[in-house]
């Protein structure tokens, strides 16, 4: 076990940086390339293709503050970064922006010496059985065997949830998904859970989805967010509002295909600034004034990133549900730009 | 034979009865089977175990490998091909995942259209292990230079080398097989150049960097030749300092002054495009080349007399055998970084193959120690006796026995350290194993497939293994002969 002592040895390593590289922004435009930590692989959210071009969800976050303070999309380097060395990865200076569908927890977020800069994704814990186990609620898994993936926090979400309801469980250990899904197909448990998105994407790649079935509880709350370091908040400002920009550009009605047009004929306000028409935002977090609209031309904006990577269009097909648009009874609500 | 003997006989047969077949069971497949597989109760029980264990494991899962699917661009596809051809509930192997994502497995990330540079290095690898490998046997080196040399030139024709190239590899290629066969001491050169050669090619950019790493060298020389005379201590040591010094102060600059007036430079690759088995091999063998060399110096330096070498040398095996590889690897990846002045781009591959290698080192000296202990202590008084200084008696008397008794831990060791390349999978490096197989089972078209790319993976990487652990009973073969 001299791993563990040693991931402790760099998470107290970890505490300590954090002032040390004050200027992200100087150094993403000296270098001429953004750092961006992603997934080693998570179907819908980063994957490299067969020429290891680099899509997904999270991906395009990253293309999207590229495109923001570098002006072209393509100008990342993608860093993928495993479970465990995400966080060092970030606080160590070798990325300077992780979208890796990372929960945003307290400790995380102080401890760590992490700024979440928003959530891209809210996500929830759920559970996934076969459909001739009877079982219709997370409530009657008293004394299942469950498949559980180790050193996530929906390992804890899992201790807290059974225990809160009186229940007993028996975890079966798994590293990633994959295994999961195949302890899960071999019978070795009666449930698997993780989170949501991922349950949809599993059981879309059965052979057989129609005999299982995902339980309506979701038993926590997984927001999902990109990161930067703690202690540069010109650089967290520059990335939270390029997401608030591609957030606020679904609201208003901007897309990728209508921007030119919007922006030189919109009349509202709001879409005039953000496509820097009329006031000069982008001079205010050291950025020029076309910042937001490139951001959006990179792949689109929420709901276009949202549609073609993980919405009910993809093999993945999942909701918008809490991902909707404020308006629309969702949790997505951009600050005002203004 | 007396005449009385003689004439007691009734009878003499005066030709000879034509030799009767062997009884059956002494005979053939039966014979076979009795002294080898039930020549006692306790192997007879063995046998039935092991036919039994064959049996459970073959009727479990020659279906699913009968039924194997090679033609299809998703693994849904392959489940339909499946149920049309064997029926619904049928399963089967959907290797078509290897077939589609062949080029990444072996390549990585590698840019398409350079794909014949990570091959042409492979095949030069060859040419320069040959000298090594098989010093003693032309016929051998003959044997592995032509089939090298077809393929691939084969390989890089059909991977649309340029032209010049070609020309290059084949100059190489068939000039090394003309030299082996007459002076294949000569080929050495070539091995020791190899690995500049290796990592211009894998990472290109500009050829006078490695150019300039060569410079290094020489400057010593030419400073040990000039000093030789006035004193071989001063020699030395100027003869050591020289190219650290050219290669600290002076070569980087020396190689873009040179890029800037004659450019040399060919598409740079970055280290992120490597991946699957190009990554794993270039670690492996890099890791290979320079543990055992370190290896055993670090032996020596443990039985040396020397306190304070000694107890560094204790020191540091003792410290990186007990610490697992994966914390290296993460030091190497991580905590790194904190200690360098931000904004240093130190390879993420080169410190992992640091890593690994002074990982092996440490087990390899353990391996070689122990070859130095088996040793009768009577050879080392004969090397005294001679009047051989150190070095010389090491080299000439002591370690080509000492190496010859440690092969097989040394092999060992190497094939160790080859799957254990995999490991980088935790500091976000595509081995084949992990990260190359979760990032194909990360495209919507493959999620949900598990066995095969573990099992394709694992049969290369046997494949692999086993080349070294029979290259190695070869070598132990050859090196016995003269005992018997």
């Amino acid at each position: 076990m001299k791993t563990s002592v040693f991931l402790g040895t760099v998470a107290a390593a970890t505490l300590m940086a954090g002032a040390g590289m004050a200027d992200t922004l100087a150094d993403v435009k000296a270098r001429g390339e953004l750092n961006c930590g992603v997934n080693t692989g998570l179907v819908g959210f980063a994957a490299p293709d067969a020429n290891g071009n680099w899509t997904g969800f999270d991906v395009d976050i990253c293309k999207a503050v590229a495109a923001a303070v570098l002006g072209d999309p393509a100008k990342v380097k993608y860093v993928p970064t495993t479970g465990q060395t995400r966080f060092t990865a970030l606080s160590s200076g070798e990325v300077d922006l992780l979208a890796r569908n990372s929960t945003w927890t307290f400790s995380r977020d102080t401890d760590l010496k992490l700024d979440f800069i928003g959530v891209n994704y809210y996500d929830g814990q759920g559970f996934m059985v076969r459909k001739d186990l009877g079982v219709t609620s997370a409530k009657e898994l008293d004394g299942a065997t469950v498949c559980i993936q180790t050193g996530t926090t929906t390992e804890l979400n899992l201790a807290d949830y059974f225990k809160a309801n009186n229940m007993t469980y028996q975890p079966v250990n798994i590293d990633s998904n994959a295994e999961g899904e195949q302890q899960y197909m071999a019978g070795a448990c009666d449930a698997y859970t993780t989170d949501a998105s991922g349950l949809a994407a599993t059981r879309a790649a059965f052979a057989d989805p129609e005999n299982h079935i995902i339980l309506p509880e979701i038993i926590s709350k997984e927001p999902l967010g990109p990161a930067v370091r703690h202690g540069d908040n010109n650089w967290g400002d520059i990335v939270r509002w390029t997401l608030y920009a591609l957030v606020a550009a679904e609201e208003y009605g901007i897309t990728s295909k209508n921007i030119e047009e919007l922006a030189k004929s919109s009349q509202n306000p709001e879409v005039q600034r953000l496509l820097g028409v009329t006031d000069d935002l982008g001079a205010m977090i050291g950025l020029d004034k076309d910042w937001a609209k490139r951001a959006i031309l990179a792949s689109g904006n929420y709901g276009e990133i949202f549609a073609a990577n993980i919405g009910e269009q993809t093999p993945i097909g999942l909701a918008r549900g809490l991902n909707a648009q404020w308006t629309q009874g969702g949790l997505m609500y951009a600050m005002p730009f203004r | 034979m007396s005449e009385t003997h003689a004439q007691t006989v009734p009878f003499v047969r005066d030709t000879m009865l034509p030799p009767a077949d062997p009884p059956v069971r002494e005979a053939g497949a039966v014979r076979w089977l009795r002294e080898n597989l039930f020549s006692g109760p306790l192997n007879t029980i063995l046998t039935l175990l092991g036919g039994l264990i064959v049996w459970f494991l073959v009727s479990h899962f020659w279906d699913w490998f009968a039924h194997s699917v090679w033609n299809a661009n998703s693994l849904a596809e392959c489940r339909q091909i499946i149920a049309e051809t064997w029926g619904e509930g049928a399963r089967g192997a959907c290797w078509a995942v290897i077939r589609e994502r062949w080029n990444q497995y072996v390549y990585g990330f590698y840019p398409v259209e350079l794909y014949w540079r990570p091959t042409m290095t492979f095949g030069l690898l060859f040419v320069a292990l040959a000298p090594v490998l098989f010093s003693e046997s032309v016929w051998i080196r003959r044997v592995v230079l032509v089939i090298t040399t077809v393929l691939t030139l084969w390989l890089m024709v059909a991977l649309g080398a340029p032209a010049a190239w070609l020309v290059f590899a084949a100059v190489v290629l068939v000039g090394a097989i003309l030299i082996s066969e007459r002076h294949p001491a000569w080929l050495l050169v070539f091995s020791i150049l190899y690995p500049l050669l290796g990592v211009w090619l894998l990472w290109g950019g500009s050829a006078w960097g490695p150019i300039m790493v060569l410079v290094g060298p020489v400057l010593g020389w030419i400073a040990w030749r000039l000093l030789g005379r006035v004193s071989s201590l001063i020699a030395t040591i100027v003869a050591l300092i020289v190219p650290l010094v050219w290669w600290i102060v002076f070569a980087g600059d020396a190689a873009r002054d040179a890029e800037s007036l004659v450019s040399l430079a060919i598409p740079a690759v970055d280290s992120d495009r490597f991946g699957g088995f190009l990554l794993s091999i270039t670690i492996g063998v890099a890791g290979i080349a320079m543990s055992l060399p370190l290896g055993i110096v670090l032996a020596l330096a443990r039985r040396s007399d020397m306190f304070l070498v000694k107890t560094l040398a204790v020191i540091f095996i003792e410290f990186i055998r007990g610490v697992p590889l994966i914390a290296l690897l993460f030091v190497a990846s991580l905590l790194l970084n904190y200690f360098l002045p931000p904004g240093t781009t130190f390879d993420i591959i080169l410190r992992v193959i640091i890593m690994v290698t002074l990982f092996s080192a440490a087990y390899m000296a353990e391996v070689i120690r122990g070859g130095l202990a088996a040793l009768p202590r009577g050879q080392y008084e004969a090397a005294d006796a001679l009047g051989l200084d150190y070095w010389k008696a090491q080299r000439l008397i002591v370690l080509p026995q000492a190496l010859k008794i440690s092969i097989p831990g040394i092999v060992s060791t190497f094939i160790g350290m080859f799957k254990d390349t995999t490991l980088v999978t935790f500091v976000g490096l595509y081995d084949p194993l992990k990260s190359m197989s979760d990032a194909v089972r990360a495209s919507t078209s493959w999620k949900g497939i598990y066995w095969e790319p573990y099992i394709f993976v694992g049969f290369i990487f046997f494949l692999i293994c086993f080349c070294m652990s029979r290259y190695s009973m070869y070598l132990e073969r050859r090196l016995h002969r003269d005992h018997r």
